[in-house]
Order: structure tokens, then C-alpha cells, then sequence
């Protein structure tokens, strides 16, 4: 999909009428387009290029990136300056907030601050425990959940104003978006949730790891229910496993994440497991493609992001579209030459 | 207590009977608290309610009670002080990802809801964000301020 008015790096898009932000993701997903997301794991370092390097493996594949924010409550490059580098070269990244580390003065400020250099699309988190991570003595803040920051979002974008309610003279043009867990307790509310968070300002969602059909069908049934059907994009998380003892070990290890047992097995009884892993989420992807109400898939793979390209490939979602990428539309025009 | 706390969600359909009741009648004794002067009722009124809801809710006094919205659990128990629902590490057993010996706060909070009559109605209610200047104050007395005085002006924009 080619937009007439697609970016010179580091340029906003127009606005639409209906539209929140200049950003490319919101165009693919109002466009009707199955959207794909990723995940780029910030690097342990001060060096650009480390960043630029990892958001490279996707080009062509991806709609949007994700830059997590402390995930894991690992410390890691900020996502706000993973954001910063990937606008500065066209790059449409999620700048993914967590509550657990800052309160809502900094908050704030990151998303005038991140909205400023191009970020068009922020994910509101509540964010790990810090008992996860590598600094289990850090003070956990938690000044705000998820859903008060996406109301705060919604009111510096909409209403120009801070949560104090002084004003702003530029609001951010911003697409909000929120997770959620099909996958665990407790089961049968999750869609009730799901409403608070559009209700709070969420546009899209992207969940947690989904590897068990019948509970997104359900949680599917309960959002249409409750008549939250398309009323917010809905992108799945998937990713491949490497073996079933990496299976295992997030299993017990990933808070919030649900691996059916057949998973493990179908894993262990593979001769090459990480090419059962990548098949698994293929497959996930073709069936997620064919349900209702659900507008895209969020790949994480985390420490092997080299895959992603190839299970996006093999899928074949995105049906012959290619994301916008630095050097997209020169190597294509280069192929029409040669 | 944690066991007094898992037994007032199971409870949470009496407890905010109870609980109506005696706001009706702390409301109903404005003049009389206005009379004594807030100021002066602050300290005694905020150490009987910590010692009672920190019985029952083992209540943080955030000094902005949501109890009857959160089916009876207190969401400051959660290690996250998620006001407005789960997060998304809730494990199998419906324990808690930072105590994997707690119960979920907000798995007993839908418990609770369930009980009350309109509960799952209120706990939709989108909760704002902690002010925390109100901690360790009296709710029960905010609750009766904000019944029967007029509301003051915005802080200034």
C-alpha cells in the first residue's frame, strides 16, 4: 500500500479528517488493512546505530515498531529516545509507556516530548513488577494505571490541557493504544475491561502472547457481547518459540503469559523445534487473519527478531502489501530500472 | 488481615449494605461534624477508620475510598495500586504476579461485584488517578464534605 503523501523521513503525514495522528499505522489500520506490528528490544547501549540495527531486520514487513519501555523491568535504552532515533529516519514506532517507573509529571512531559519528534503512536501500560527485572531494590512508582494515563493522554490531546489543567499551546497529535490479556484470569471479565480502556481513550489494543485459539474466541464472543466489536483495533500478540525447554522456561518464568500443554508437545516432538516454533506461529496468524473483529498481529520475538520477516512472509497477511521502510520506495523504483 | 480480607469480599453484599447505611447517617450528621469543625475531627475520625477498614480491607488509607466500586477488595493492595482493573500477569491460579501468595486483588474485586447489586455496573467506572495529598486522611469525612458542601471552584487553569 503506497499513500500518495508518504513521509520524506522525518515528516508528518496530513492528517485525515477522523484521524488522531500523522502516523502511517493509523492510516494502514483506518485503511481496512491487516496491520503488523513488532517489537524492538532496546539495546544495553548508548550507540545509535545498535538501534538502527535492530529495526533494520524488519524492514518491509512491519507497520509499526514497538519500542518497550523497561520491559521485563530490565533496564535498557528509554523509549523515548528509541523513538526519537527511529523518527529521525521515517521509521513509525509505538512508544510504549510503563506507569512503574515514572509518575505523571514525567509522563506527561515524554509524550509532548516524544509527540515532538514524530511519535505518533503511544501504548499505555501498567508495566512489570519491579520484582521481574535485573533491579528488584528499585522503587516501584506507580503514581498512575493504565487507564488514568490514557485518560491523561486523551485530555493533552484532545482538551490541550495538562491532568493539572493548565494549558497547552500545541497538543499532541497522538494514536493511544493499551494492552490486554485474553489469556488469563480473570477470563470472563476480560472484555469488561477491554471497554474501560476504550471508554478511557484506547484506539488499539495489543495483547499479550495469545497461543491458545479457543480463549481469544471466547474472549471475542464476550467482546461482542458487550458490544465492543470494531470499536477499537484489536492486534494479536504472537511469536515463535526457539525449543519447548524456552517454552517452558516463559512459561513459568513471563508473568501473564498461557502456553497450552499441546504447544509444548507438538514443540518437543519436532526434529528441528525452531522450525516447529515459526510453524506454530505461522499457523496462529493464518487462523487470528480469519476471526472476527481482530485487525492485525503484534509479533514479539524477543531475541530472535530475524524471524519475524520470515513469519510474516510465510503467512502471507499482508497479501503482497510492503510497509514503508527507509529506502523503500528508491529500491523498488531501482528493481522497475534494472 | 489477608484471611479478613478474602472473608469481606465474600461478604461484600452485606458490607456495603452496612456501609450505605452508615454513610446515610455520617451525611445526616453534617451539621453536627461541621459544628465540631473538621479540622478538629480529622485526626480521631482517620485513626477509627484505619483501624476498621485496616481490619477488614487491610485498607493504605489512600484517603479516597473506592471499596464499593472495587466489590470490597482495596485496590492498593494490588503491588501496582491498579485502581481500574487486572494487569495482564495474573497467574493461572488467580494469584498475583508480584505475591504469588496473594490472591489478585482484582480477581476477588469482579468476586466481590458480583455480589453487590449493580456492582459490575460500577466497577466499569473509569477510577482517576490517585491524589496523593489525600493520604492518610479520613475518606468517611471527604465523603460527607463533598455531599453536603457545595464543590469549590477549580483550582486555578
Amino acid at each position: 500500500m503506497i499513500f500518495e503523501d508518504e513521509p520524506v523521513p522525518g515528516y508528518p503525514l496530513p492528517i485525515l479528517p477522523g484521524h488522531s495522528s500523522p502516523g502511517r499505522f493509523e492510516r494502514v489500520l483506518r485503511a481496512g488493512a491487516f496491520a503488523v506490528t513488532t517489537e524492538l528490544a532496546p539495546p544495553d547501549s548508548a550507540d545509535p546505530e545498535d538501534v538502527y540495527k535492530r529495526a533494520r531486520v524488519f524492514d518491509g514487513y512491519v507497520d509499526a515498531i514497538n519500542a518497550t519501555d523497561g520491559s521485563g523491568a530490565n533496564c535498557h535504552m528509554s523509549s523515548l529516545a528509541v523513538c526519537a532515533l527511529l523518527t529521525r529516519v521515517g521509521y513509525a514506532p509505538v512508544m510504549q509507556i510503563s506507569c512503574r517507573d515514572k509518575n505523571r509529571i514525567a509522563i506527561q512531559g515524554d509524550i509532548l516530548g516524544g509527540a515532538a519528534m514524530g511519535v505518533s503512536n503511544v501504548l499505555c501500560l501498567s508495566g512489570d513488577g519491579v520484582q521481574a527485572g535485573d533491579h528488584p531494590q528499585a522503587k516501584p512508582v506507580f503514581d498512575l494505571d493504565s487507564l488514568s494515563l490514557l485518560e491523561i493522554g486523551r485530555t493533552l490531546r484532545d482538551e490541550r490541557r495538562f491532568q493539572s489543567g493548565r494549558k497547552l499551546t500545541f497538543a499532541p497529535r497522538v494514536f493511544f493504544g493499551a494492552a490486554e490479556n485474553p489469556s488469563v484470569p480473570p477470563l470472563e471479565h476480560r472484555a469488561l475491561r477491554l471497554g474501560k480502556k476504550i471508554a478511557a481513550g484506547a484506539q488499539f489494543i495489543q495483547t499479550q502472547y495469545c497461543y491458545d485459539l479457543g480463549r481469544l474466541r471466547d474472549f471475542m464472543r464476550a467482546v461482542e457481547d458487550q458490544g465492543l466489536l470494531d470499536k477499537v483495533f484489536l492486534l494479536i500478540g504472537v511469536g515463535p518459540f526457539k525449543t519447548a525447554k524456552g517454552a517452558e522456561f516463559m512459561r513459568k518464568n513471563v508473568p501473564g503469559l498461557y502456553i497450552p500443554d499441546a504447544i509444548v508437545k507438538r514443540l518437543a516432538g519436532a526434529q528441528d523445534q525452531a522450525r516447529e516454533g515459526r510453524n506454530i506461529c505461522i499457523e496462529l496468524i493464518q487462523e487470528i487473519r480469519t476471526l472476527k473483529g481482530l485487525h492485525g498481529v503484534h509479533v514479539m520475538a524477543y531475541r530472535q527478531e530475524e524471524t519475524v520477516a520470515e513469519i510474516i512472509r510465510e503467512s502471507g497477511v499482508l497479501e503482497g502489501r510492503v510497509p514503508w521502510y527507509p529506502g523503500r520506495d528508491q529500491n523498488s523504483a531501482d528493481r522497475k530500472a534494472s | 488481615m489477608y484471611s479478613v480480607r478474602l472473608w469481606s469480599v465474600r461478604h461484600a453484599r452485606g458490607l456495603n449494605r452496612f456501609y450505605s447505611g452508615f454513610e446515610r447517617l455520617l451525611v445526616a450528621l453534617a451539621p453536627l461534624w461541621r459544628a465540631i469543625g473538621y479540622q478538629r475531627l480529622e485526626a480521631p475520625v482517620a485513626a477509627v477508620e484505619r483501624g476498621v477498614k485496616g481490619l477488614l480491607f487491610d485498607c493504605k488509607m489512600c484517603g479516597q475510598c473506592v471499596l464499593s466500586s472495587t466489590g470490597m477488595s482495596c485496590p492498593m493492595n494490588c503491588p501496582k495500586n491498579l485502581r481500574n482493573g487486572p494487569c495482564g500477569g495474573v497467574r493461572e491460579n488467580g494469584h498475583c504476579e508480584v505475591k504469588p501468595e496473594m490472591r489478585c486483588v482484582w480477581v476477588e474485586a469482579f468476586a466481590g461485584a458480583e455480589r453487590i447489586p449493580s456492582g459490575l455496573d460500577r466497577i466499569r467506572v473509569v477510577q482517576a488517578p490517585v491524589d496523593r495529598r489525600l493520604e492518610g486522611r479520613s475518606s468517611w469525612l471527604k465523603v460527607v464534605r463533598e455531599r453536603t458542601e457545595p464543590p469549590k471552584a477549580e483550582a486555578k487553569k
